[in-house]
């Protein structure tokens, strides 16, 4: 009984060892003790080119810079263009109107306090290269190989 | 009192006994470039950054903001310091300028915004005042780099040459109406105009 766990222990060991090479880390290659090469800091894209939403309820992501856009208890850069009021003026995509309903669904006169923090669903897009391949499928090209 | 003032008045408008035209109008010259030098020197002295940050009001708040942004640090390393945005460069309206900033030196003795809790509730306030001295003036300070003359649309954005091309370019919008809050933080902006 004894050797069998032995034997099992030694076995699970080598085998975590050989994924552990397979598996891509954010450290990279350098050692423990020492500091990895941080990537270059990628550049946002800013085209102001709407982009392609991968499910309906997904947040549009933002084309333009943000880089120091301020968004506290005083103020909302965003809504300074993307507001019911700003919108005409700025040429800006309107915020959805999910986004003046409280939980409840009751619409309320200026921005749900649960929606005012822009980037916790909405993000800007850099030029950065995926670590990993994405693999998720539209939902149209699942149907359609399913009907094959 | 009064005696001793007339005393010196009439003597003032006496002609010199002892001193010579030469002497007076030559060492009169002299003493008027040595102050003007000294005055002008002392100016120059109080726009600079240094002087600015020296305080610390004004190090550990408007400061520190200023540092993240790109008139601090950016790719080419030009860089606006305090007085480049804040002190008119021309010099009429920079003695009128720092004419109004001995309010500041009060501010300063009293404490006003001695404290972040202070400056904060002062922020909208403060930041007013410097909103309507370069609406005033169409955005002098800005202008004294981003001349209008020389900006080149098709190197801007779509967005960027939509306004510029119309709402500036007409003067119906001077820089102040949309880049509020470049360089430091903006104060609650409720109320505010285009916010």
């Amino acid at each position: 009984m004894k050797r069998v766990i032995t034997l099992a222990i030694i076995a699970l060991c080598s085998l975590s060892v050989l994924a552990q090479e397979n598996v891509a880390t954010l450290r990279g290659n350098a050692a423990l003790d020492k500091e990895g090469e941080p990537p270059a800091i990628a550049k946002p894209m800013k085209d102001d080119v709407k982009r392609h939403r991968n499910y309906p309820m997904q947040p549009p992501v933002i084309p333009h810079n943000i880089q120091g856009y301020q968004v506290d208890l005083k103020v909302n850069k965003c809504l300074s263009c993307h507001a019911r009021k700003r919108a005409e003026e700025a040429q800006a995509p309107m915020i959805s109107v999910t986004h003046y309903m409280d939980r409840d669904g009751n619409f309320l006169a200026d921005v749900s306090p649960r929606r005012y923090f822009c980037n916790q669903c909405h993000v800007e897009q850099t030029d950065a290269r995926p670590l990993v391949e994405n693999q998720f499928k539209d939902i149209d090209k699942i149907l359609q190989e399913s009907s094959k | 009192m009064i005696n001793w003032i007339k005393h010196y008045w009439r003597i003032l408008w006496k002609p010199s006994k002892h001193f010579s035209l030469a002497f007076l109008t030559v060492g009169g010259f002299i003493a008027g470039i040595m102050f003007w030098g000294g005055f002008n020197t002392g100016l120059e002295l109080t726009n600079t950054e240094e002087f600015c940050i020296s305080c610390h009001e004004m190090k550990n708040n408007v400061y520190q903001e200023l540092r993240g942004t790109i008139h601090f640090n950016n790719r080419s390393g030009v860089r606006a310091t305090c007085p480049d945005c804040h002190v008119p460069h021309e010099w009429t309206d920079k003695i009128a300028r720092k004419m109004q900033a001995s309010k500041e030196v009060w501010g300063k003795i009293f404490g006003t915004i001695n404290t972040r809790e202070k400056f904060e509730s002062k922020r909208r306030e403060l930041a007013e005042h410097e909103w309507k001295r370069l609406k005033a003036n169409d955005s002098l300070e800005c202008r004294n780099c981003h001349n209008f003359e020389y900006m080149d649309f098709t190197k801007q954005g779509q967005r960027a040459v939509n306004q510029h091309s119309t709402a500036l370019a007409s003067g119906e919008k001077t820089c102040i109406d949309c880049h509020k809050g470049i360089a430091h933080e903006l104060p609650d902006m409720a109320g505010v105009e285009g916010w």
